[in-house]
């Protein structure tokens, strides 16, 4: 597939100073964003409002929704019109969102979403951390899907990541997550936006087969199928029912494992390609050390702290958490003492890094209940236990 | 001689026939007016959108051979709000049943209401959520049973013109599925209607509300709407309640100008922005 | 004084009404708004056991086409004919 670069018209191209949050809306400009609905919630809300500031000048439209439920299905409404569209909330208004997740997986809709994780349960901190909305982001919705989620620890990552979401939105034909945290997100530091001819992005995989040819839903060899949009003569149908390759709603289990089983597969076969992650220090770990997003930059201070004291302490960083990078864990295992798994929650990625270890290493969890991040400290302390 | 064919045909889904429909019920009537609205406007049918929810009316989406789609429970509105902004060139039309457009759905309908969203939404209403089996629905009038209201609904029911008209609507009109050629001709102007434009079609749900109601079926019910409805055009839209068996005040009430919501948004933008507005036509 | 009203012209038109058979499921909306009232249910079943309507009088029939506007099973139509001769 060839792909296109951004348009300049909308691309901040310099050194800015800026934070993760307009980081990330700036991302989602540079990879051609026209279309963004929104509803308020804190600590997300920069990335729509800095987005709404700049839009109407770039060429596209926001509009804030009367709620959640509402903004994340005008995005696949748009986005079915042919926009490129995403949306952008925090916790509660994640669980709100939940439905329309399954149904763009269902009808294989790209559009991005952004989960600035704020601390929970319920209305929880809302100007303050957590991480525990990682394994909602895999699960959150009802039924058998696969999802993609990224995971930035910088404002330039913010940027970064964001057009790499669009990207693999408009590769895989699925919704893609960006889990930022609140922290990532209002923290302020240098991002560098490129020339928009160095911004590569993949260009939504329309048909070129007539009316009369095209399926809407018939994969291709990859297991994906093209797209289309509305008012192009095809006479689409899209449901959120089980269907079959026209679209048609067919309930009976042999369609039901025949589209399911599909798109499921479209991320699963592709894990290998699609998962990221950044690793320090692993050519001679005994200890490995996995945390994501604001974590992860406190564990790398750890790292150094530990290493300082001559512990052998790696960092493998999930830059794509969902599908997670089991193959990588599953290598390491047999050949360190024990990962430590840091973030903010009660356990939540540990899970996939235990399942992943196997007994083959030992896992151990440091985790609390969000609103601030660890301390180096205490990540030493654990590290050193887990050396021991 | 050539071969002739049932006008509602090209606009059908031949190869999905017949439809789960059930005998008597007034969906597929609508649906009929729906073809000859479309035709009689000359709309492109290319550019012609249906979007729908959830419930037996939210079915009509999957049976018309147009650009169509089956969306989540209530949110037809929002997705066709995006749709629209996304492609202004579209003919956006919302077909969906009461329960899903005006309970689930309702905080939906009353902000495009409000915002002027360039949509026509057909609100086909059989005072019951039919698909699942004869719930209580916010139009269901007051003392008639449901499964979710056994011994009779006591919840008084939303007016759905006054609803519509107070919300912003700018064309607003009710039928019943008797009323075919009307059906059809309010069809016509609300499709030619820049801004929301909002008709409620009462159907019979022979299985359900009828027939829990001791209403008899779906042609008793035709004859009932025959016999009680009166033609009010203009009719001051809070006047026009429905009762258990009482008179129904049908008509075109609304029918005014105010700028859609693409436009308002240009407006407002272009007067702010000046030379820095980049007008965005769609996708 | 005005001359007498000329006697009326012959109507031109004659009406036909297709029926898919199978299609129908008996509702009798056809046969209650037919305007000459000239459809009315067969004695036979079509395949789900329904009966669907006939033409009594096919010389009567307009052409209207109600009976197509309101089937909702898309079971029949009215087309005008023109009259051979």
């Amino acid at each position: 597939m060839t792909l296109s670069t951004a348009n300049p018209k909308s691309v901040l191209t310099g050194a800015h100073f800026l934070d993760g949050d307009c980081a990330c809306g700036e991302g989602a400009l540079a990879a051609g964003a026209n279309f963004a609905a929104g509803y308020p919630i804190t600590p997300s809300t920069e990335v729509v409002e800095h987005f709404a500031s700049r839009i109407p000048t770039v060429g596209g439209v926001f509009l804030q929704m009367e709620d959640e439920l509402a903004s994340s299905m005008a995005i696949v409404g748009a986005a079915w019109g042919g926009a490129k569209v995403f949306t952008v909330t925090s916790g509660p208004g994640f669980s709100l969102m939940m439905e329309h997740l399954g149904y763009a997986a269902m009808t294989e809709t790209p559009l991005v979403l952004v989960d600035v994780q704020r601390g929970g349960p319920s209305t929880g901190l809302p100007t303050l951390p957590g991480q525990a909305d990682m394994l909602q982001a895999r699960w959150g919705s009802h039924g058998d899907y696969e999802v993609i989620a990224l995971c930035p620890n910088s404002p330039q990552e913010c940027f970064n990541l964001t057009i790499d979401a669009f990207n693999l939105a408009e590769e895989y034909r699925t919704p893609v997550l960006v889990m930022m945290d609140e922290c990532v997100g209002h923290m302020t530091e240098k991002v560098v936006i490129p020339a928009a001819s160095d911004i590569k992005l993949f260009p939504r995989r329309y048909t070129s087969l007539s009316p009369s040819e095209y399926l809407p839903f018939r994969p291709g060899p990859d297991g994906i199928p093209e797209m289309v949009k509305a008012g192009e003569g095809y006479h689409i149908h899209v449901t959120g029912l089980t269907h079959d390759e026209h679209g048609y709603p067919a309930m009976d289990w042999h369609s039901q494992h025949k589209l399911v089983g599909r798109l499921v597969g479209k991320i699963r076969d592709h894990t290998d390609r699609i998962a990221r992650w950044e690793e320090r220090g692993l050519e001679d770990a005994e200890v490995v050390v996995v945390a994501y997003g604001i974590t992860s930059r406190v564990a790398e201070r750890a790292m150094q702290m530990a290493r300082a004291e001559g512990l052998r302490v790696g960092l493998l960083r999930p830059v794509v958490v969902w599908p997670f990078p089991e193959k990588r864990v599953r290598e390491l295992a047999p050949r360190i003492h024990a990962f430590v798994v840091v973030e903010m929650n009660y356990g939540q990625m540990v899970y996939e890094v235990e399942r992943s270890a196997g007994d083959q290493a030992r896992t151990l969890l440091l985790g609390h209940g969000g609103g601030a991040v660890h301390e180096p400290e205490e990540i030493l302390k654990v590290i050193r236990e887990a050396a021991a | 001689m050539s071969t002739l064919i049932n006008p509602v045909e090209p606009f059908l889904r031949t190869d999905r026939m017949p439809h789960i429909w059930c005998p008597g019920c007034g969906i597929g009537t609508t649906v009929n007016c729906f073809a000859r609205a479309l035709v009689e406007s000359k709309l492109p049918l290319d550019k012609v959108a249906v979007v729908s929810g959830i419930g037996c009316t939210g079915r009509v989406a999957g049976y018309v051979n147009l650009d169509s789609f089956h969306t989540t429970h209530g949110r037809a509105i929002p997705f066709a709000t995006g749709l629209k902004l996304a492609n202004p060139s579209l003919h956006v039309v919302v077909y969906s049943g009461d329960g899903d457009l005006i309970a689930i759905g309702g905080n939906h309908f009353i902000h495009a209401a409000r915002r002027n969203v360039d949509i026509t939404v057909i609100c086909v209403n059989n005072f019951i959520y039919g698909m699942t089996g004869g719930q209580v629905a916010p139009t269901t009038p007051v003392g008639a049973t449901a499964t979710t209201a056994p011994y009779g609904c006591f919840e008084r029911p939303f007016n759905l013109p006054f609803l519509a008209e107070s919300s912003g609507a700018v064309y607003v009109a009710r039928w019943t599925s008797f009323h075919v050629r009307y059906i059809a001709h309010s069809m016509v102007e609300a499709f030619q209607k820049k801004g929301f434009s909002f008709i409620e079609i009462l159907s019979p749900c022979p299985t359900l509300y009828q027939r829990r109601n001791k209403m008899g079926d779906g042609l008793d019910t035709m004859r009932f709407y025959k016999q009680r409805s009166i033609i009010k055009n203009g009719a001051r839209t809070q006047d026009v309640d429905i009762n258990l068996q009482g008179d129904i005040i049908v008509g075109k009430f609304v029918d005014i100008e105010r700028p859609t919501l693409q436009q308002s948004m240009d407006q407002q933008l272009r007067q702010t922005l000046k030379d820095r507005y980049t007008g965005w036509g769609g996708a | 004084m005005p001359d007498a009203p000329a006697a009326p012209k012959a109507r031109k038109f004659r009406g036909q009404v297709f029926i898919d058979w199978n299609r129908c499921k008996g509702c009798g909306f056809c046969i209650e708004f037919c305007p000459p009232k000239i459809l009315t249910f067969s004695d036979e079943f079509n395949n789900h056991g329904y009966h669907p309507p006939y033409l009594t009088k096919e010389e009567a029939c307009t052409g209207c086409d109600l009976c197509g506007l309101y089937c909702p099973d898309f079971a029949i139509f009215g087309v005008r004919v023109p009259k051979e001769g």
